[in-house]
Formats: structure tokens, sequence, C-alpha cells
């Protein structure tokens, strides 16, 4: 009797104490009972509400808000149009957002194009979710200032690029009550499909190989060998192969070539890349903002023009190179500024 | 301090220093002549020594004569200034704008299986940022009990893992789907890195916050950069092996991958190994993003496209000898490279030198680890004939690395993912090596 009630006893222990491993609320299952008191904590609706900005295909997520075509042509022109082109043709610095689709393809969902072999993909054509645009616009657009469009200029812009693919008329004013109805007008709205074979581990692969090991049947067909015009296209392959090894990175004779010289101290063109210049300027091309060779042609002989520069690097400003303002960039020092300036005048 | 023009290497006389009957002379084994030709130019350097010998045996050296350098006298090591030639590099054309653009590895220089940190390639789409550790948070939300915000001092409190695995950008290979058209493994193959990943796993995050196991079956994951790129994971990958990583080969995440957070994602492509990692949001459905749904799609020949591909397959590269490289003499090489599987580990790797008529099983170097780069080593004798060189890695599943004209076969020419066919590096008689498609 006295053993049966001590075990008694401790199997009700033991259940105390399994229970005690219970987390407070149902559902979590953490490794082998753990939990992890003090650390992390709830997060706040405001805080929930500053970072949960992804719109799903079934539209969850999406704020309620509109904007006309005609709105979204000024923010465009003055946001947008500067990498992405008047139209969204351009392909300067991005590939092209529109082009290649057709009524018909609005109306099959189905872009044709793509069967072409040697195509340009614009983003209308593969987008098959309006939702994937508005988010991604409204997430990381303009290039410079990302989350910087309020929910209704979004809309706005939105509603533009689409009009400039043909896909709404002029006179459209994009909402969150009529985006499903758009949704059904998008082009390539029925071409996509799900692969198992790339999605899951154990999916089934497309293509089997056999691991032949002698006399295997093939032609050897030699299709494509890198051709000798384009060998200077990746630079000089010398200077991109160890000095010492089983290989030459040169034909013999040449490994002078290959020999490191001293280090250097950084150049200025290292100045602005660590701060990210390049990011909307480019040397001698245009673009978000002007190219260097062109600021330095319009201040051709302006003695006073470098510290002019020198201080629009440090503190932004707008309204020379059109439209689009220039951010103060307060990660630079006085005398990298300087240095940047004399750099760009001197192109 | 002057290096020497050709340190300690015996190369080959350069080709306009001997005329074709010559070349076929030398590879024919007669050097008589060449001696000659040899001991004349020795004659016009300064007779510093009548020893006769090797001047780096002969003459002491400075490093073998004087005091060098301190402990601590850089607080943190860099390589050799002789190893300049091996950096990572854009290759031209291939972006317009350097903040979305993408860096290669230097593949045809690295060792064993291990990326060195300063080497991995990037990948970035709106710029790169130094993010203050103090100041970074990670939020797990959606369908889950009780949203989270976890500090890095509270996620590097949780119970850690260390496991090692490759990363590859879908795109890695994807401008050779139609012909060759970069000269170098680096550019064919260097959106490739391997690392020591040290983390929280993400299923004890996913379990703290109590998600939804029989809803949740999608989970997206976003970084905190301007781009605040996202993609969709299936929860089955994010449950067995995904984690939230902070640690990279021994120190913390470098800026340019992900300093303090990253997801890593183990073979799925490195799109989903979401950098600057700040908020993970279970789901009922796949997220259809920027990442899945005009990027990082699959346009098949019929033109469709297939969305939400992740695994990478099973491949293999020969790092050396490889292109853009030229082999010093006829004789022994050691043929050296790299495989990998997003499906397990590696079982087997075979080399062919004729082009693929006939194969042999190259050792495997330990350790052989799941998902993650296993390094190949074989013997091979260069006659000083022409060779194609190629390599076909078989992982645990039986899946046989696939030859171009299989893939494309099956998905044309214009997938840009997912390319993972055998390469093929084509010696010539002067011992240059060139990137080239045989099958």
């Amino acid at each position: 009797m006295r053993a049966g009630k001590w075990r008694m006893r401790r199997l009700i222990s033991v259940l105390l104490a399994c229970l005690a491993w219970i987390p407070a609320y149902a559902g979590m299952t953490a490794p082998a009972g753990m939990t992890f008191e003090g650390i992390g904590r709830v997060a706040t609706p405001d805080e929930i509400a500053a970072w949960d900005i992804d719109v799903r295909p079934d539209f969850k997520g999406l704020p309620k808000g509109s904007g006309s075509v005609a709105q979204g042509q000024k923010i465009w022109d003055a946001r947008c149009a500067s990498c992405h082109g008047t139209f969204g043709e351009s392909n300067e610095v991005f590939t092209p957002l529109v082009g290649g689709t057709t009524a018909e393809d609005i109306k099959t969902g189905r872009v044709r194009s793509l069967k072409q072999p040697d195509v340009v993909r614009t983003t209308l054509m593969k987008v098959p979710t309006i939702s994937t645009l508005w988010d991604y616009i409204h997430r990381a657009m303009p290039w410079n200032a990302p989350k910087s469009l309020q929910t209704d200029e979004v809309y706005a812009v939105l509603a533009y690029l689409l009009n400039l693919g043909d896909i709404l008329p002029d006179n459209f004013v994009l909402s969150d009550a009529n985006i499903a109805e758009v949704q059904k007008r998008m082009p390539n709205r029925n071409g996509m499909e799900r692969f198992p074979g790339l999605w899951d581990v154990k999916g089934k692969p497309d293509v089997a190989n056999v691991a032949c090991m002698k006399d295997c049947e093939t032609e050897v067909h030699l299709a494509s060998v890198f051709p000798e015009y384009a060998k200077g296209s990746h630079g000089d392959l010398a200077q991109q192969n160890r000095i010492i090894g089983p290989t030459a990175s040169a034909p013999a004779g040449q490994h002078e070539a290959a020999a490191p010289s001293a280090p250097k101290p950084p150049d200025t063109i290292e100045i602005a890349k660590s701060h990210g210049c390049f990011a909307c300027h480019n040397v001698d091309r245009k673009v978000v903002g002007p190219a260097f060779k062109d600021v330095a042609a319009k201040y051709k002989g302006d003695a006073s023009a470098a510290d002019r520069l020198a201080k629009k690097i440090l503190t932004g400003g707008s309204g020379n190179w059109g439209s689009v303002p220039m951010p103060p960039n307060t990660t630079v020092s006085p005398a990298d500024a300087a240095a940047l300036a004399r750099w760009v005048l001197g192109l | 301090m002057k290096l020497p023009a050709s340190p300690g290497r015996v190369a080959r006389a350069p080709e306009n220093f001997l005329d074709t009957e010559q070349i076929a002379a030398v590879q024919a084994g007669r050097r008589d002549f060449l001696r000659g030709a040899l001991a004349a130019a020795v004659a016009l350097a300064p007779a510093a020594s009548r020893a006769d010998g090797d001047p780096n045996i002969l003459q002491l050296p400075e490093h073998s004569r004087s005091l060098g350098q301190p402990v601590a006298a850089r607080g943190y090591g860099q390589p050799s200034q002789y190893e300049q030639n091996l950096q990572r590099r854009q290759s031209p054309g291939l972006t317009q704008v350097g903040a979305a653009s993408v860096s290669f590895t230097p593949l045809q220089g690295l060792f064993g299986i291990v990326t060195p940190n300063g080497l991995h390639y990037e990948r970035h789409h709106q710029g790169w940022w130094d993010i203050d550790p103090s100041k970074h948070r990670l939020m797990v939300m959606g369908l889950v009990k009780q949203a989270k915000v976890y500090t890095m001092d509270d996620l590097m409190r949780l119970p850690a893992v260390s496991r090692m695995h490759f990363i590859e950008c879908g795109a890695n290979t994807g401008m050779e789907w139609g012909n060759v058209s970069v000269p170098t493994v680096q550019y064919t193959h260097g959106m490739l890195a391997c690392c020591e990943y040290t983390g929280v796993k993400l299923s004890t995050l996913l379990d703290d916050c109590g998600f939804d196991r029989k809803n949740g079956k999608f989970l997206l994951a976003e970084g905190a950069d301007g781009s605040s790129l996202t993609r969709t994971i299936s929860m089955e990958r994010a449950l067995d092996d995904c984690m939230v990583a902070w640690g990279m080969n021994g120190e913390m995440l470098r800026p340019e991958n992900g300093y303090p957070l990253r997801m890593v994602a183990p073979g799925i492509q490195g799109v989903s190994w979401v950098k600057w990692l700040r908020r993970l949001k279970v789901g009922d459905m796949p997220f259809g993003t920027r990442e899945e749904s005009i990027h990082y799609v699959d346009l098949m020949p019929d033109g469709m496209m297939r969305q939400y591909t992740s695994i990478q397959e099973c491949k293999s590269v020969i790092t050396s000898p490889s292109g853009g490289q030229f082999l010093l003499d006829k004789g022994y090489y050691n043929v050296t490279g790299l495989a990998w599987s997003g499906r397990g580990r590696v079982k087997r790797v075979d080399v062919s030198t004729d082009g693929g008529r006939n194969w042999r099983t190259a050792r495997l170097e330990t350790p052989v680890l799941t998902k993650c780069l296993t390094r190949f080593n074989i013997d091979w004798v260069w006659d000083g004939g022409p060779a194609i060189l190629q390599s076909r890695a078989i992982d645990e599943t039986g899946y046989v690395q696939p030859k171009i004209n299989q893939l494309r076969e099956v998905r044309g020419s214009r997938s840009i993912y997912h390319n993972n066919a055998i390469q093929s590096w084509k010696v010539d008689e002067s011992g240059e090596v060139a990137n080239a498609q045989a099958y």
C-alpha cells in the first residue's frame, strides 16, 4: 500500500513538473519544452503597423486609398522618369518597364511576345499580379528615396504606369475598391506556373543525365568557344590570377605584367564609391543625377565652383540639373567633400 | 619591396620567342637548343655570383638577414601584398548601376571549400549598408500566437547552431544559357560561396512565437535596406534547416553580406538568404513579391514562366585549370574543383579530359557535408595535345549533373536562372584554357 501511494505521489509530481513546462499559450512547441523567458518581447500594434507593409496577390495588406493617372504623371515626371524614361521605356539604367504587351494579351492573360526568341522582357510583360507592383513601388521606389511615396501617390504612380502600358485609360482613378478588377486586365496574369521540381527539395527534376564512364556516346560537339576578340572584355585576365601556382595567368614571358604594384592611397573615385555617389551619378552618363563630366563642363573656368560644389555635396540642393533633388550627404567629411569636388571638376 | 619578375617560376618561353616549329620541338621534348638560348639570356644578367644555382637560394634575401614585423602590427590581418590579383570583380556591361549589381568570387584562386569573407560575392538590389547592430531589430509576426520583437542581444542569447553551407545566386552561370559569354570561372560560376554560419534555427524562433502549424505554410523574409527585399520560403524548408545567422566563418557577417543578421536558407537560391533581415511573417499563401514575380522567374520555351523556383540543383565546376589560365608545361596537373547540391550531399564527381567520352572518378576531400561545397581533386598528365576538361557531379538522390543541351531541350535558352550544366574548359596546344560548351 505504502509503495503504491508513494508511486502515485511521484506520478503526480512528475505530471506537475511537465505542466510547469507547458508554455503560457497553446500551440507553442519549443524544442524539448524549452522556453526562453525574457528573450524578445511582444511587438506593439504600432510597431507591427510600421513594418507590416507587404501586399499579397489577394490584396491582404493593401491600404485604402486612390490615385489618378493624371496625378501619377506628375509624380512620374518628377521622381521616376529620370531612371525609367518618360514613357517607362528606358533601358539606360534599368530594364524597361513598359512595352511588348498588346490588347490581345490583356484579353487572354498571356503575353504572346514572351514566345519570341530575342525579345526584351519588360516588367509589364512579366508581372502576373498587380499587387506585386503596388508592393514594390511602395517599399522600394523611388530608387534614391525608397518608402517616401504616400499611399495615394503609390496608387497614382501605378495607375500612370499601367496607363503607359495601355492597360488603363487616361481618366482612370485606381483605388483599393477597383484594384481587383484591374488585376483581371493584367497582360501576363495567366503566364506563371509552379514547378514543384525546383520548390520542394524532394521534387522531381526535369532533366536526367546518366553517369556513363567509358566510350560514352557523344560526338564531342564544340558548340561554343569564348571568342578571341572578347578576351579583353573583362579586363586584363593576367591580373586576375595568383602570381604562383600550377597555371600561369598569361602566356609565358608576360609574367612581369602580373606583378602587383605597391599599394596606393585610395583614389578619389574610391572615396566617391564609398559614399555611394555612384548610386545616382556616373562619370560620363546621366543617371538619376547629372554625369560628373557634365558638371565639370558646366563650371569650367569658374574659380569658386569647387567650394560651392563641396558645400552642395554636404548639404544637398536642387534646381540646377532638373527637378530631382540631391540629398544631403551627412556621412561625408568636409575634407572628402572638397576632394570630391576637385575631382569632379577636373574630369 | 621590389618583386622579382617571375618569382621562382619555370615558365615557358614567350610565344613570340619561338616559332611554331620550335614550339612543336619543345613539346616533343627537345629542349637542347632552348638551353642555349637561355644561357645567352643569363649571360646578359650582372654577374652577381659565380656560384652555380638559383640566386633565390644563393643570395640570402633580406627577410633571412634582418628583423621582421612585430605582433599586432595590423590589428586586423590582411592578405599578403602578393595576393592582390584575387579580388571581387564586376562583369562589365552586366548592369548599369553599382548599387543594383553583382560582384563575383574569384573561384580560380581559392582552396578547399571555405570562401574568405572578403572575397564572398555580392548581390545588392539597392546598395549595401553597415547597420548599427544595437539598433537592429527582428520582428516575427503574421500567423503567430504573439508577434515578437528581438534585439541582437536577444537573438544571441538563444541556442545557437553552426553549420557550413553553400550559397549560390539563382542566376549563377545565367550568362551561359545561350553561348559562352564570359572568359573565366570567376564570371561563369563566381556567384557562389561557402561559409560556416552561426545563428539560431528558424524553427526555434517560430516556436517561440507560437506559429500556426496548420495554416502557416509559407514564410516571408524581409530586409531592412532600401529595397526591403522580400522572398517567400516554404514552411517545410524553414522548419528543416533554415537559420537566422549573425556569424560567418568565425566572425560577424560582413556588411556586404547582411550585417548584423541574415537568413540562411540551405540549398535555396541566394536571393532567399535575405540580408539585413528585419521581419519574418508567417502566412497561408505565397506572397508574390517582386523577386518571385518579375525577377527570379524562369522563362520556358512556350512563354510560360516558372514562379517560386528555389532549389539549386546538383552542379560542379573545375576551378583549376580553368578559363583564362595557361598550363605552364606538359606533364602532371592536379585538376581541382567544387561540387554542390541543394538537395543534400555530393556522392561522386567524375572528370573527363576528352569532352565527355571517358570519365574517371575524382577524390572527394573531407568534409563532405549536406548542401555545402565539396572539393574534388584528380590526377591528370597533360600530353600537350588539345583537351576538353569537364566535371560531372552526382548527389545523394542519384541526380546526375546534366549537359547544357539536355537542359536546353526542356528549358530552352532564356531561363536566366538555374543553369547547373556541366562546364567545359578547352585546352589548346599552347596550354591556353578557354571557356567552351561541348557535348
